[in-house]
């Protein structure tokens, strides 16, 4: 990708953060959220932008910028541009950890549970799909364990509900499924960062692996890849930056396809240099559907997760057609 | 970084006994199932050995198992006097390139790019190739007539301009030696004998190349050294002249050919 659109790409982020700010039941002119966001002006604009708007808007780009990187490096390793921790199940996983956190109360305990069963969560996960892409080079085989995955997580996660001791639970763990960022605050952020920042570490180090990926595991091992390091970084990386992203904000599906999939032939298909565009390019598109959500007119507020899903599925559906049988 | 200075320092390094490929009765296991047992060669440089055999007679299973990608059961191999199993990757791919049978590429990446992935072993990110790099991608592509194709999509390409690209990918790697299992698969006829004259050039520059072919005629036309192999053993090792005969043919592949010097005739099967 040129070092033009790149910088497009940021100077995008950036305006869609602010675009963000400025929204909201208060109204606040770009003038007030400008001097909010720089600690000056009064302090009910900077409780409302620096504590409500903000870590909202934020978490939304980490978010979507975990899982932009997760699918772009899960692309990379299993060859095959549906890859994307939510088409496999490492969200369902994930946020069965996160819901399995809630039910048996954990999370009332510690607020480092919650993003800790959901990365335990996302790394079986990761750890499942990863197993059985050893086992079968087939696109249809994988993203089928995928549906299985997230078929037995959701009915687990149904289960829960089934048995929720109360309706309070039952309503975090409703919330927790359906993927949001609302109410969200820096402190939330804070406990999820560590392992953001670690999982996306992992993964850009690992990056240069994936382009050997391209000739196939054999070749790849041929041109001086080690197969075994390559695939456990990855799996740990997506692991941790999607159990991160899913810790905030539940499941949020397709992202992590749909901006890899713009991403690709502007980066000469290298799956290597997929990896930040996809990561900005997602943050984007999930800053920019959580403004979506706030300005539609409904009675409740729409989850960002069902918006996603709203837009992503047919994207995926549309991706997936375009695919010959040949790669199979 | 000149070609040759390239190949010495590939050598150096901790090795002792021989230069190049060396295999001592090297048995290779699938579970229950013996798919090598006891094979011994060797592959030096300035030498193009073609590696023949019926399907099934364990060509490919022989090649994993010298370069580590199988662990032997028993015996071992060496490269530059150092065992294969448990040298790294990265190590191996300097001194060794190997094109498998599966050449599959998962995206449409410019011919540029897969050639410059020969250079993973020297640390070469795709996009950002400099200096040694930069300079063995564009010999490569230049030996392989592909600078018209350089910028092109492979998923663009005819199946003999992508054995090409797999050709270039190996020699960008620089390595002294070469393993290449059926590169001329699927090829017709010109472009087995392109495929063929640019692994010779590789030998004639000084590398040494192991090439498993099914084509004996071919096979007689370019290789200096003739292994081969049956039921998972190497039944003959030695020159063409020497080891090409019509018995030879009938042992190990069951059919009738005519053999008069240089000429081969596959005539149809026993």
């Amino acid at each position: 990708m040129s070092a033009l659109r790149l910088t497009g790409l940021i100077l995008a982020c950036v305006a869609a953060l602010f675009a963000a700010c400025l929204l909201g039941s208060t109204p606040l002119g770009i003038d007030r959220v400008a001097a909010a966001l720089f600690g000056v002006g009064p302090p009910g604009d900077q409780l409302v932008v620096v504590q409500i708007r903000l870590p909202r808007a934020m978490t939304a780009f980490a978010v979507g910028a975990a899982l932009g990187a997760s699918g772009a490096a899960l692309q990379g390793l299993l060859r095959n541009p549906l890859a994307e921790p939510g088409v496999l199940g490492v969200s369902a996983v994930s946020s069965l950890g996160a819901t399995g956190a809630l039910y048996y109360g954990y999370a009332a305990l510690s607020a480092w549970a919650m993003p800790a069963a959901a990365i335990l969560g996302a790394l079986a996960g990761t750890s499942l799909i990863a197993l059985a892409a050893l086992r079968t080079a087939s696109t249809v085989t994988l993203i089928l364990i995928g549906v299985g995955l997230s078929s037995f997580a959701g009915a687990a996660m149904n289960l829960m509900m089934n048995l929720a001791p109360n309706p309070f639970s039952l309503v975090d763990m409703v919330n927790w499924m359906l993927g949001t960022v609302a109410n969200r605050s820096f402190l939330d952020l804070a406990f999820s960062a560590p392992f953001l920042a670690a999982g996306l570490g992992v993964l850009f180090a690992a990056r240069r692996g994936l382009s050997a990926l391209t000739l196939g595991e054999e070749a790849a091992s041929g041109v001086g890849l080690n197969l075994r390091r390559q695939r456990l970084l990855i799996v740990l990386g997506a692991g941790l930056a999607t159990g991160g992203a899913v810790a905030l904000a539940g499941v949020i599906g397709f992202v992590g396809i749909v901006a890899p999939h713009i991403v690709r032939p502007m980066v000469d298909h290298d799956p290597a240099r997929s990896l930040l565009p996809s990561a900005l390019l997602a943050g984007l598109i999930l800053v920019l559907a959580d403004i979506g959500v706030r300005l539609a007119p409904t009675v409740n507020e729409l989850k960002l997760g069902i918006v996603a899903a709203l837009i992503g599925a047919p994207a995926f559906i549309w991706i997936a057609m375009q695919r010959r049988s040949v790669h199979d | 970084m000149t070609e040759q200075s390239s190949m010495t320092a590939s050598q150096t390094g901790p090795s002792t006994g021989v230069i190049g490929l060396e295999a001592r009765n090297l048995t290779v296991a699938a579970g229950e199932a013996t798919l090598i047992e006891a094979a011994s060669f060797s592959l030096q440089a300035g030498e193009l050995v073609a590696l023949l055999g019926p399907n099934g007679a364990g060509k490919t299973s022989l090649l994993r198992g010298a370069i580590g990608l199988t662990p032997p059961a028993e015996g071992w191999a060496r490269i530059d006097g150092e065992d294969t199993v448990g040298m790294t990757p990265r190590r191996r791919a300097r001194r060794l390139a190997y094109l498998p049978q599966n050449r599959p590429l998962a995206w449409p990446n410019p011919v540029r790019d897969v050639v410059a992935l020969g250079r993973f072993s020297h640390g070469a990110a795709l996009g950002r190739l400099r200096g040694a790099d930069r300079r063995a991608v564009e010999r490569a592509l230049a030996a392989c007539d592909l600078d018209r194709l350089a910028r092109r999509s492979t998923a663009t390409l005819s199946g003999g301009e992508l054995a090409r690209v797999h050709c270039a990918r190996a020699f960008a790697a620089e390595a002294p030696l070469l393993i290449a299992d059926e590169p001329t698969a699927e090829l017709d006829p010109y472009h087995q004998f392109r495929v063929m004259e640019l692994i010779r050039s590789f030998v004639d520059r000084g590398g040494g190349a192991l090439v498993v072919l099914h084509d004996v005629v071919l096979a007689r036309r370019y290789a200096d050294r003739f292994l081969w192999m049956k039921g998972g053993r190497i039944v003959a090792d030695g020159t063409p002249a020497a080891t090409l005969s019509a018995a030879r043919l009938a042992e190990v592949y069951g059919v009738r050919g005519r053999v008069e010097g240089a000429r081969v005739e596959i005539e149809g099967p026993l």
